[in-house]
Formats: structure tokens, sequence, C-alpha cells
């Protein structure tokens, strides 16, 4: 590849970028590098002097008859076969650990980085497609590494170890072998071009129908209801022929360089079995010459078809990383000022002055919010769907970042605070839940690591949670799987609301927290959750006004602004938009 | 084929100008066997690329065909099956088991004919040269053969734990995109990067050892052909020396062995993406084998039956989850009348849910039967039954599209007029037209760029578009503000006149509004009768109306 990319100075940018950037990932064990790199001369070397051996054993001992001279040349080839084969057995091993590692560290640097994109970016991008980034691209690139990383370096070496001996043998003949070159130099450049596009927009093609797939089954519920099995699996085929038309291009100008080169190796060849043949008539040049020259012009040729051949893995993990690439290259969350401070023991008093923001620019989502919730106090958020409630959570966490105005936190405005000691001072609870493969004891500890089983039956108690999960077939060592698919809706949200208790924040989010589960058990967990919210800070939204009427302030949103603000008996009172609400739910 | 003749030939060709032409002096001999070389080689270039366009053709063809048949019996399957498999592994499979597949059809059309043959053809050249030579292969050959086989056979089991190991680090990956919202909130970035890290480095550590088995191929097979090569020019030149073989023939000997080695290379390549696919076609099978468990009975395809009045009988109606270990609705039996609204009602976990997918036949019963209008579910087409009774479920899918391709997932040609009037009844049409394009705004993933509640009523307008003479609202208003809820109730009085509606809720109001209240606890009906009867003879619904009476 090293080679082919001198000669193709016309390489994009992008492609030499992504191609730098995968090189740094491999120096990083240099030492080990070395060591194969090493091994690679030690096994070419042998390979060479085997192949430069057969001259003396033809010439000094075949043709002259000398056999017991032939027979320690024999055991001294032999040696240096037994060396080779060594080499390269300890080089394999060495190669493909590194390789493995290096594909590790590639995956969990993605892995990493991810988890420091802004939520936008996951609002944004297909979950299939950048799950694909993970196993499809990176995997073409263990495959490059494995299969060829070994093979393009001693090809690369082989290449010019036999080039030097060609010469030291003839510079005539060298010369001869070189005619054919420039020939490969341009059509390599043409086929390089042409598939490395249909490589880049195959892997983007797979990633897409990986996005299909993904929402497709995940929503396979919503397609049995419709019936709509034969639509969806029309969608599916255009994605499918689309990645199928790119993919064949993709192999199809790939698989010409092998051929290709193979032809004008054979062709070389050719050319200097002629010419040596006039060689050895005009000239007296040597057979023994003649035929160790031979067998370097078909090692000569070997390397550049095997560069040749590995060409489309090559072709194909480049434009993996390139993918991969791009992910690491994304935005991350902006980095805490450098004088952001770590909040502890927090009062938990919030503030939002004059906050505005939109996700669109240009569609504002909230106008002129102002707030004020004393440290320990309960605020809901009341008002029609599409009023804002949820962005106002989200601008908490800063999942979002207001555009304008302020949020303080204790006085301190939170884009001062670090973004971590911000997060861990709430907890959230969503409407929709999210849980992970593992028991239900892993799940309710995810919000505090470090909790004991007993913290974690407590907290269950508290939320309600803990006699369901003690009629669960193995209690709180019930494994859940695919977002606990084995539990009711509102079991889950149970289970969402013990984990948030357990983290003991000083600040609650709570977004319907409690609409899935029916009125009887949320007296319950109300309770729970009242006990809960004691001495927090919590941010309440609710559909079901009898959850939120003893809270200290309620705050009524319309189109993004704040219509109405007060106790529960003051809004009743003044007869407005709380007041209508109020009606229609116990009217 | 052609190429490896054009190929393997060369040597041979070579042989005659050493033998030939050099030898005796004769320039003539040089000139033509050297234009018979150019010949050959030019043919040799234009038939592979021949192979090239066939075997990229033939081999990503494949690939397509074999997605698309997975595809679409993945729609087949039922939601048993999928959990079973479960959802990471089904995309694994699609795509990196099946591209694992079409590497090696690839590679073999390209290379498995070709190495072989050049194998078979270096050899008949051997043996046309001198036959003693030839035994030397005879011996190496089999030998070579037996340890690939080995290899291969140790190396298999790896193959399929790697791809398990890719499955699951799939998971790791999906649940963290899927709850990145708590993961950022708790601050678990590292947590979860630990956890992957873990994953990761299992996959790492499987591929490491599968390959480091194949690896030892290689090294091996040069090992044997090297020392063939001594033997040959032991053998070969012992018998030069005796003036039984020539120099040139020994020289051309010594070369094929050299392409043999370079084609058992390739073979060993080949071998080893083999193995490796092995494992991945095994998955693919294993979903393609599997038997879809709800299906057209040759009697609802005689029948063709269509729901017309939107009767719903339960006769004795157990059921139980596949993994389950009791049964999640016990001996069900009630009856439901045309244009019927229905309350269901009970606590968390009381199975709910699970009562009504039974009616869809999202699953099966494990006992009894369940009749519309007066025909048992399994005898209807799942495509009529479909039709016939709508559904919004508790968790609202959206999908990547506009808003109205979503809605046209009710009816496939609604027009505007029809889906305007759906979402006027579900209460969404206003906040769509103030979106920025209407109908047409494009729906980030999920619909995340849409509020809970407005997801909600596009769930319910898409079912309102399909108008079904059976609906079935899974808690759908749950997220939308009574005010608007009472709203889209009215609506959906007037709009789905005669319709059978089963309604799960939590509002005392929405229990209030319906004909009957059907109260679940534990699986088992304990009340069902009209709202103001229950209030008199059922305990449990006196709590729920106290319960939500109490603060006001």
């Amino acid at each position: 590849m090293a080679i082919k990319l001198k000669r193709n100075r016309k390489i994009p940018a992008e492609g030499m970028k992504t191609l730098r950037h995968m090189i740094s990932y491999l120096a990083c064990d240099r030492s080990l590098l070395i060591l194969i790199f090493i091994l690679i001369i030690i096994g070419i070397g042998c390979d060479l002097t085997g192949s430069y051996l057969l001259r003396p054993i033809i010439n000094d001992y075949i043709i002259p008859g000398n056999i017991s001279g032939l027979i320690r040349m024999l055991f001294i080839l032999g040696g240096v076969y037994l060396i080779g084969v060594s080499a390269v057995a300890f080089r394999s091993i060495l190669l493909n650990r590194i390789a493995q590692q290096t594909v590790h560290r590639m995956r969990t640097e993605l892995f990493d980085k991810m988890q420091y994109l802004p939520v936008k970016y996951f609002d944004q991008n297909q979950y299939g497609d950048i799950m694909s980034r993970f196993t499809n691209d990176i995997d073409r690139i263990s495959d490059a590494l494995t299969d060829s990383l070994s093979d393009m370096l001693t090809s690369v070496l082989t290449l010019s170890g036999i080039f030097i001996l060609m010469l030291y043998i003839s510079p005539l003949l060298t010369l001869v072998a070189l005619i054919t070159v420039p020939i490969m130099i341009l059509i390599a450049r043409r086929i390089v071009l042409k598939s490395s596009r249909y490589f880049k927009a195959q892997q983007t093609s797979l990633g897409n129908l990986n996005g299909y797939i993904e929402e497709m089954i995940s929503g396979q519920k919503v397609i049995k209801v419709f019936g709509h099995e034969h639509q969806v699996e029309e969608g599916f085929e255009i994605n499918n022929q689309d990645l199928r038309d790119k993919s064949l291009k993709a192999q199809f100008y790939s698989g010409m360089m092998m051929p290709v080169m193979q032809n004008l190796n054979t062709l070389t060849y050719v050319f200097i079995t002629i010419v040596g043949a006039l060689l050895a008539i005009y000239r007296s040049f040597d057979i023994g010459g003649l035929a160790t020259f031979l067998q370097y012009s078909r090692q000569f040729g070997r390397p550049i078809n095997e560069l040749a051949s590995l060409y489309n893995t090559i072709q194909a993990a480049l434009a993996g990383a390139e993918r991969i690439f791009q992910i690491m290259d994304e935005e991350p969350e902006p980095a805490d000022a450098p004088d952001a401070i770590d909040m502890r023991n927090i009062q938990g008093e919030v503030a939002l002055k004059d906050v505005y923001f939109s996700y669109d620019p240009g569609k504002t989502i909230l106008k002129n919010i102002n707030l004020c919730i004393p440290a320990g106090k309960k605020i809901a958020l009341v008002g029609t769907t599409g009023a804002g409630k949820t962005t106002i959570l989200n601008m908490l966490p800063r999942f979002y970042d207001i555009e304008s105005g302020d949020i303080t936190i204790d006085g301190h405005s939170i884009c001062e605070i670090k973004r971590d000691s911000l997060r861990e001072m709430m907890a959230i609870v969503l409407q929709e839940t999210h849980l992970f493969t593992g028991t239900v004891r892993e799940n309710i500890r995810f919000g505090r690591l470090d909790a004991t089983d007993e913290e974690v039956m407590e907290a269950a108690k508290l939320t309600s949670a803990h006699s369901f999960i003690s009629r669960l077939p193995h209690g709180y060592d019930t494994m859940l799987e695919n977002d606990g698919e084995n539990l009711s809706q509102g079991q889950r949200q149970l289970l969402n609301i013990a984990r948030a208790a357990i983290a003991n924040p000083a600040i609650l989010l709570l977004d319907e927290a409690t609409s899935n589960i029916d009125t009887r058990s949320e007296i319950c967990i109300q309770q729970g959750l009242d006990r809960l919210m004691e001495g927090r800070t919590s941010f309440v939204i609710a559909h079901r006004l009898s959850t939120v009427q003893n809270a200290d302030q309620i705050v009524v949103l319309e189109y993004g602004e704040v219509i109405e603000k007060g106790t529960h008996q003051e809004l009743l009172n003044k007869k407005g938009k709380y007041y209508s609400l109020y009606k229609e739910q116990f009217g | 084929m052609l190429t490896v003749i054009c190929e393997t030939a060369q040597p041979m060709f070579m042989a005659r100008i050493v033998d030939e032409g050099v030898m005796q002096n004769d320039l003539s001999v040089v000139s033509r066997i050297g234009l018979y070389m150019v010949l050959t080689s030019v043919v040799g270039l234009i038939v592979s690329i021949g192979n090239v366009y066939t075997s990229s053709y033939a081999s990503v063809g494949f690939a397509t065909d074999l997605r698309t048949s997975i595809f679409n019996k993945i729609q087949q399957l039922s939601f048993t099956d999928i959990d079973r498999f479960s959802t990471a592994s089904l995309i694994t499979r699609l795509t990196n088991d099946i591209t694992k597949i079409q590497q090696v059809i690839l590679m073999s059309l390209r290379l498995l004919l070709r190495s072989p043959l050049m194998l078979f053809a270096a050899l008949f050249f051997v043996l046309r040269i001198n036959r003693d030579l030839g035994w030397i292969l005879a011996v190496s050959i089999p030998v070579l053969s037996l340890s690939l086989y080995i290899i291969l056979k140790k190396a298999f089991p790896y193959f399929i734990i790697v791809q398990e190991k890719l499955d699951s680090l799939n998971e790791v990956v999906r649940e963290n995109l899927t709850n990145i919202r708590v993961v950022k909130s708790f601050v678990r970035e590292d947590f979860e990067s630990k956890k992957f890290r873990r994953s990761s480095g299992e996959l790492r550590d499987m591929v490491t050892r599968a390959s480091n088995i194949v690896i030892t191929a290689f090294p091996l097979l040069q090992f044997v052909m090297n020392f063939s090569i001594l033997a040959v020019l032991w053998l070969g030149g012992v018998r030069v020396i005796d003036s039984r073989l020539q120099v040139g023939e020994l020289i051309s000997v010594v070369n094929y062995l050299a392409q043999i080695l370079f084609s058992l290379m390739m073979l060993s390549m080949i071998i080893m993406t083999i193995a490796r696919a092995s494992a991945s076609s095994g998955r693919i099978l294993d979903v393609l084998n599997t038997k879809p468990s709800l299906q057209d009975t040759p009697d609802a395809l005689a029948h063709n039956y269509q729901v017309r009045q939107g009767e719903v009988i339960f006769n004795d109606v157990n059921f139980r989850y596949a993994d389950g270990k009791t049964d999640a609705l016990k001996n069900l039996n009630f009856q439901i009348y045309p244009g019927e609204t229905i309350a269901v009602v009970g606590a968390t976990g009381s199975a709910k849910t699970t009562l009504v997918q039974l009616i869809p036949r999202l699953y099966d019963v494990t006992q009894g039967e369940i009749v519309i209008d007066g025909h048992n579910v399994k005898d209807y087409q799942l495509d009529t039954l479909h039709q016939g009774v709508g559904m919004v479920l508790q968790k609202n899918v959206l999908f990547s599209g506009t808003i109205a391709e979503n809605l046209r997932w009710g009816k496939e040609d609604a027009t505007y007029e029809e889906m305007e009037e759906a979402c006027r009844a579900a209460d969404a049409h206003e906040f769509i037209v103030n979106m920025a394009d209407g109908y047409e705004s494009m729906l980030e993933r999920g619909g995340s760029n849409l509020s809970g509640g407005q997801r909600q009523r596009l769930c319910i307008a898409r079912a309102l578009l399909r108008k079904p003479k059976i609906l079935i609202l899974d808690d759908s208003t749950s997220a939308v503000d009574t005010d608007t809820e009472l709203k889209i109730r009215t609506n959906l009085n007037r709009m789905l006149y005669g319709t059978t509606v089963f309604i799960i809720t939590q509002r005392l109001n929405t229990m209030q509004s319906a004909n009957r209240v059907l109260i679940l606890d534990d699986g088992a009906v304990v009340a069902l009768g009209a709202p103001a009867e229950l209030l008199e003879t059922s305990q449990m619904y006196k709590e729920i109306y106290n319960s939500q009476q109490l603060t006001v």
C-alpha cells in the first residue's frame, strides 16, 4: 500500500488524513513493531538467500557433478529455510496480537468519544448506523490489519530486497523488469480513485441499511399491528439494492487490480525470459544466473500481486476508518471552563433568568422564562402538550444549552459548574423507561455504584418497587433483557424511580414519572416520592393534577411562556388556565 | 480456467526457451516462443477481468438476496422468536455475518477454483517433465492437506464464539444509545466505557485466539514446500549429474514449486475466510430455519373472513409467556358487544397490556379461544385481522421519515383530507401545521423532535386512519393533558361510531365515560360492569374512584 500511495500523489486529502490517523494508532506499540520489523527482515532475508543459493547450487555443484558439495549446500539451504519459517511464524503471532489490540483500542476510543457527544447528536442520527461503525466498519479494519498488515510489510520489503539483488545480478535485465512499472502506476491510480469512492459509498450504504434494520426490528410490534410487513420489506429492498449497487462497483473496480497486475507481471516475466535468452546467446550470460534472475522476477511479481490482492481489503478498511474518524472528529459537548467549579453538598436553589431556547434556529421554544425555586421546594410544571415543559428539564442538566439568559444553582451559573458535578447533583426520571441488560439489582445500583444491597432494597422499598421485585422469580437477581421486556411498563417505571432514589440527588427531575402507573399504586409511590422529595428541590411534570397540587409552586406554561404561577389555591382562586384544566379533570 | 492455463504455461515456455533456444543458440525459437508467451498473457488478462466481473456480480447478488430473505423471514417471526435472538444479534446477522459470507464467496469464485487449478496444472507440468520428482509432491501435498484440516477443525468453534461476542458488543452499544439520557444524567459515562471495554476486550481475546490457530497454517505450508524444494534439488541434482534430466527442466520444476506454494498460500487464506464464514452461515441458517409461530392456516386462507361487527368473546383464555413460570392470564371469560367502549383497568403488572395484545394476535393464546364476530381469531388471515383491529401501543414508535409517511402506515393511499380528519380527531392537526413543513416535516429518529404527547397523538391519528372495527388504546394518552384527552375522546366517539374500543387507562374520567369497565387483578377478571354499577359492587373500583377523588 505504501508503495501505491507514494506513487499516487493525487489520492484525495481525506484518504491521506485517514491513513495517517490509522498509522498513528499502530505506532503505539513501537517496540513490538520494531521486533516485528526485524522478524520480517529475517524472514525475507532467508527467503532471498534461499533463492540466491540456487545459483551456486546449479552452477557450481549440479552442473560439475559435485555430489558431496551439493549435500553440504542443501544443508545450508535447509537451515536458511528453517530460520525463515520460524521468523514468519513468530512474526504472525505477534502481529495478530498487535492488530487485535489496535482494533480494540480504536473501538473503545470510539465508544469513549461517543459518551461525550451532545444529546443532539443522538437525537439526529440513526442508532443502527452508529452501531454499524462499531461492528461492520471496525471489522473491515480488523480484516485489513490481521490479514494484510504482515503481507503488506513483507511485500514491500521483499520488493526492495529483490530489486537490489536483481540489480546486482544484471542491471540490464532489471531495467527490462521495470518497463511495465509506469503502466502499472497509471492503471493503479485510475483504479484507486474509482474504487475508493465506491467503497466509501458501500460502507455508508451498509450503515443506512443497518439503521433501517435497527429501526424496523425495534418497531416490530407496530409493523405487526398495522400489517405493514410488505411495505417494510419493500423499504428494505430499496436500501438493500442500493448497497448491492455500491458494493458491486466497489468489488469490481478493486477486483480489477489483481488480474491487471498479475498479467502485467507475466508480461514482465516474458520480456525477461526473451531478453535473458538473448543475453545468454550473445553475451554468454550464465544459465544459473538466468534461472536465479527468473526466480527473482517471479518473486518480484509476487509481492506486487499480493499488494494488488490485498487491495480491496485495504480500500474497505480505509472507507471504514473514515467513518470511524468521522465520529471521533464530531464536536463533543463543550469542555468545562478552566475555572469551572466542582460543587458538592449544594443547597439546591435553582433560578432561571430570562431564559430563551430553540432547537432549530428561528423556532423559539422557550421565551423569557423567569423562575426561582428556593432550596428544597417542589415546583410543578403544568400545561398543554408541546408547551415546553420537558424542554425546561432538558436545560437543567445541560442536555441542551440555553440560547440566552442564565440558569443558576445556589447562585452559580450552570455553565460555570463542572458538567459531571452538575449532573451528579440531579436525578432524572423520564416517561420513557430505560433499563439495561442485567439484574434488577444492577439496574437500581446504576444510580449509585457503591450502594450496598441493603441500600438497594431500601430505595426499592421507599419507591414501592420492593413488593413486585420480591414476587419476581429470582427477586433482585432477576435478569432483565431487551429493556426489561419481561416487566410491565409500570414496573419498569418503578425501577427507574428507585434508581433515581438511590442516587440521593439534591435536585430531582420527574418528567411524567408516574403517568404509566395505576392510580392506586400511584398513591403508594407518591408517598414514597414525597418522602424522596423532602428536602430536595424537585421539578415535577404531571398531567394528573392530583399529583402536583401539593407543590410549593405551580407554573403553567403555554407556547413556551409562563402564563400563571402560584400555589394550588392561589391559581384556583385566579380562575385562569389552571382552574379550567383542573375543572376538566375533576369536574 | 483459461487464466490458469495461460499462467501456468509460462514456465513451460520458459523451459523451452532455455533448453532449445539458449542451449542451441537458436534465435528464431526464442522470438517465436516469446510471442506465444505475450499472446497467452493478453488472453489471460481478458479472461480474468471477465472473471472479476462475474464473481463480483454473483457474490454481491447472493448476499443481497440472502439479506432480503432473512429480513422477510424476520417479518414473519413472532415476538417470542425475536426476543430469543435479541435485536442486536439479528442486526449483526443481517449485516456483519452476511458480509463475511459475501467475502468468502467472492474469494472462492476468484481463487478457490483457480488455486486448485493452478495447483493441478503445475502438478501436471511437473509430472510431465519428470515423473520421479513428482513423487515428492505426492508426499508433501497430502501432509499439507491433513494439517490444514486439523487447523480448521480447531479454529471453527472459536469463530462461532467470536460472532457471539460481537452480538453482545452490539447490544452494549445499542443499549448505550437508547439510554443515553439516563447515562448522561447519572454521569455514568465511565461506567459504560468500562462495560464496553470489557466486552471489546473479550472480543479481542477471542479473535486473537482464533486467528492464532489459523495463522500457523502459513508458516507450516512454507516449511513443507521449502523442504520439497530441497528434495527436488537433491533428487533432481543427482539426475542432472547422471544426465537423466536437463538443467532447464530442473529450473522449471523449482519454478513450478514456487507457484504451487503460492497457490497453496492462497488456498489457506481462503480456508481461513471459509472457517469464519461457516460460523456466520450457521447463524444465518438459524434464523432462516426458525418456523414462524404465527402463520395463516389453510382454513384462514380459504375462508377470508372480515371483521365487520366488532364483537369480541374470550372463552376460557389462558396465556403464558414462553419464558414464564405461571400463567399471565387466567381463565378469562367475557363477551364485548359491537360498538362498546371498554375501559381496562388494573394495577401495574396486572396483565392489561398482555390481554389486549392477544386480540390482534401479537401473541397466541395458550389455552381457550378468542372469537371475533363468531370466528376464532386464528381463522382470520393476519392481514385482514390487522385491517379490522387497530392498536395504539403503549410505547409509541414512529419511524424516520415525514409525518405524512408515518400517517400513511395507517392507510397507504390516504389523501391529505383523510389525514387531516384523523389528525384533527387526535388533536394533532394544530401542532403539525405549526411545524416548519406541516405534514411534510421530517421526524428525527423515533420522532425525538416531538414532545411525548405529540408523539402519542400522531400514533392515535395513524391508527384512526385505518378506520378499524375494533380499536385498542393501550394507555395511549398518558402523556396528553386531560384537556386534550377529553377532546380526543369526544372526537373518537364521533368518528368511530359503532367501533368497539378497548382503552387501557389510569384516569377516572375515562373509566367513567366507558360503557363498561373491566378490572384485572393479577391476570384474572375481578369485575366487569357499567361504572355506576361497579361503584356499588366492586371494592376495587371504589378504591380507584376514591384515590382520584380524594384530593379534590
